[in-house]
């Protein structure tokens, strides 16, 4: 018999190996699964993650992996800090979708001025928006003590009601039939985040992200406010020795999380979604939090995790029309990843050692 | 990097300039996105047994393939497009929420036929709509609910405040007031089409207020459900889907999309090379909308009023919305005798004199 034995400290090794082991072992688990539905498992793994990076469509496919790609990091990015530090906001979603409402609102009550200015103050009008949002846990947390992710995921539902005044009423397309529904941004340059190089897929929200890796990991290893977030995770004791201010941490995590997740929902309304619908969230500020954990709470690891989870989605819509799977059946291979991850996650502070050499 | 993307561009032109053509097969591609799972007993359900029709119907000829759980939105432009690049023929989406993707989409593939439910945007020649008289079969719901009702409420789940669910609500109410002056209507919007929980709340909080006939616009059967647990006193009706199994208690009758004549109709004339765009709105008398059994669960009487107006309007005698009819506000709407037009009915965002509340604004 095998038993677990602890590290004296995390092992590097395994914190690296851990994500690729656990997409190796979905992939298994999920060939399985799709064998059992009577697919062929190699077709449909191959459909999964090749088709799209390298298959017939790929020039038009990897584009839209930044499409999918941008807002899971961005958001990933925000909440990863938090998570370091052990404040945990649940609710990215919600600031996601007020970012998104606030944002367009000023660009929507401005219509149809045309003014360079417009874009970049919306943009900042949505981080304001998620920053605003995620205010609300934050506040309650420090002030009363409340828990920040029941808060934060209430919150979620709350903006979903608000999104769904919003496309029904205060922001809806006084041209549009009564239908619900903002007017689009594809028709108001000024307002509008297209494609900046076209068929590449890559918009401002794209750029955005890639920009937050790079100040994230900065932040991370260079800056003072980098170094609390570490140590408050590792060492709360020791962090309040070294001087952090809890209250003033988590005021700060939850609002650099909030305001990324409201220039994510932005980028997206303006962009891809085009405009403010009943439905126009579709779960980035959930996904991001498997994001977030499958790049290790690392800059540089989200980057990759969101591409990956983006090539799951894209592949997995093409396994489903291509090979008729079930869209259940993609969900659950997505779920098999962070199950998976969670799971290999215990190599990195155990090892695993025959239990024969234990004393009796 | 700029050659690449100059051959992406070149690749993007010829796609663009054959269609789909460019990648075809021998055979026709027939692609269906659904919002919901296949397996939602309503809705989707229903636009998927019209794909199978299809096939069973076309065979060899034709290859069908669908999406299901497809959000309106982002993601329903990268679907359509893929598909669109798969060598898909005739795309149907089925939603009202791909309005924009599918014309956007249908804009870079001249040469694919698109054909969107529900929709009133024809941005160009390769875009068809279709929809069903859906209110013709509330008009047969209201007139047994007016008369089952023990308690004088009624409810009505409704999921966004669309034109199509408007028109619905206001059929409902229209005949069941007609046979029952004292009835009054209760309406709860999800905000969503398919989300069972939401839908059982939904339906849970209408019976704790004394509704005891509830008709829904959402897709899952979570409201007759819910129905069933009151033993009897409770009745609801199939939405999309007959819902069989709640028969003959709580579902004492249902309203049925039945697309497969129209998708058969329509892969045909893409086989035959006579498809083009149209703006279709079937309803009783076409076949689209079915009425399923009414159980023995309903009084003899109560049927024949119900299977009544069914006929009436099949034969195409009476019209759901004939006047006098006023808005909610008191202002006329239908003078005595006329009924509605297809323009009122398609843009209509306001309920009908004597419906309480407010429509989501």
């Amino acid at each position: 018999m095998l038993k677990l034995e602890k590290r004296p400290s995390p092992s590097v090794f395994w914190s690296r190996a851990t994500p690729v082991l656990a997409v190796a072992l979905t992939m298994v688990a999920g060939s399985a699964m799709f064998a059992l539905l009577g697919k062929n498992p190699v077709e449909a793994i191959r459909t999964i993650f090749w088709d799209p990076l390298f298959g017939e469509f790929a020039w038009y496919l990897r584009g839209q992996l930044l499409v999918k790609a941008g807002p899971l990091i961005l958001i990933a990015v925000g909440l990863s800090l938090g998570f370091r530090a052990g404040i945990w906001n649940i609710g990215a979603e919600g600031q996601y979708i007020m970012g998104a409402i606030i944002g367009a609102a000023v660009g929507l009550a401005v219509f149809p001025t045309e003014n360079r200015l417009i874009f970049p103050l919306m943009v900042v009008a949505g981080a304001f928006g998620g920053w605003a949002w995620a205010m609300i846990p934050a506040l309650l947390k420090t002030r009363f003590n409340t828990n920040e992710i029941l808060v934060s995921l209430m919150l979620v539902y709350v903006a979903q009601t608000i999104l769904a005044m919003a496309s029904t009423g205060f922001l809806r397309n006084p041209e549009g039939a009564g239908f619900p529904g903002s007017r689009n941004f594809s028709s108001y340059p000024a307002a509008a985040n297209p494609e900046l190089i076209a068929g590449s897929g890559l918009h401002w929200g794209g750029v955005a992200a890639l920009a937050t890796v790079v100040a994230a990991y900065v932040l991370l290893q260079r800056h003072l406010f980098g170094f609390q977030v570490k140590l408050s995770g590792q060492a709360p004791r020791a962090a309040r020795f070294a001087g952090v201010k809890p209250e003033r941490l988590v005021l700060a995590c939850m609002g650099i999380a909030g305001a990324l997740a409201g220039v994510a929902g932005l980028f997206e309304v303006t962009g891809p979604a085009g405009q403010i619908s009943i439905d126009f969230n579709v779960g980035y500020g959930f996904t991001a939090i498997i994001v977030a954990f499958l790049g290790r709470l690392n800059p540089v690891g989200i980057l990759f995790a969101g591409l990956l989870m983006a090539l799951t989605y894209i592949g997995g819509e093409m396994a489903s029309t291509n090979l008729g799977l079930p869209s259940a059946a993609i969900q659950a291979f997505q779920g098999m990843l962070l199950f998976f991850l969670l799971a290999c996650d215990i190599l990195t502070n155990y090892r695993i050692v025959p239990a024969a050499k234990e004393a009796r | 990097m700029k050659r690449r993307h100059l051959l992406a561009t070149a690749a993007l032109g010829l796609s663009l300039a054959f269609g789909g053509a460019a990648l075809a097969q021998d055979k026709t591609k027939a692609c269906f996105v659904y919002v919901g799972p296949i397996g939602d007993l309503g809705w989707s359900y229903q636009h998927h047994q019209g794909a199978l029709a299809v096939q069973k119907e076309y065979g060899d000829k034709v290859e069908v393939t669908w999406q299901e759980s497809v959000p309106e939105g982002a993601d329903a432009e990268r679907v359509l497009t893929q598909m669109a690049l798969g060598g898909c023929d005739i795309i149907f989406t089925t939603s009202f929420g791909y309005m924009d993707a599918t014309n956007a989409v249908a804009k870079k593939f001249p040469n694919v036929k698109f054909e969107h439910a529900t929709g009133f945007k024809r941005e160009s020649p390769n875009v068809a709509t279709y929809n069903a008289r859906f209110y013709e079969g509330r008009a047969v719901q209201g007139t047994i609910a007016g008369l089952m009702t023990k308690s004088n409420k009624i409810g009505y789940i409704g999921s966004f405040p669309i034109p199509e669910v408007i028109m619905g609500i206001n059929s409902y109410y229209l005949h069941a007031k007609k046979v029952n002056p004292n009835v009054e209507l209760s309406v709860v919007w999800a905000m969503t089409w398919f989300d069972p929980a939401k839908e059982a709340d939904a339906a849970k909080a209408m019976i704790e207020q004394g509704v005891d006939v509830i008709a829904s616009h959402t897709d899952s059967t979570a409201p007759l459900a819910e129905a069933e647990k009151s033993g009897g006193k409770v009745i609801g009706f199939g939405q999309a889907s007959d819902m069989a199994e709640y028969k003959p208690s709580p579902r004492v009758t249902s309203i049925i999309d039945n697309w497969a004549p129209y998708y058969v109709k329509r892969v045909g004339q893409v086989l035959d090379g006579t498809w083009d765009q149209t703006d279709t709105w079937a309803g009783i008398k076409e076949g689209e909308v079915e009425i399923g059994e009414i159980t023995d669960a309903v009084p003899a009487e109560v049927k024949a009023a119900a299977e009544k107006v069914r006929d009436d309007i099949a034969a195409g005698t009476y019209h759901p919305f004939t006047g006098p009819i006023n808005k909610q506000d008191g202002s006329p709407w239908l003078a005595e005798g006329q009924t509605a037009p297809d323009g009122d009915l398609l843009g209509m965002n306001f309920y009908v004199e004597g419906i309480k509340g407010d429509i989501p604004k």
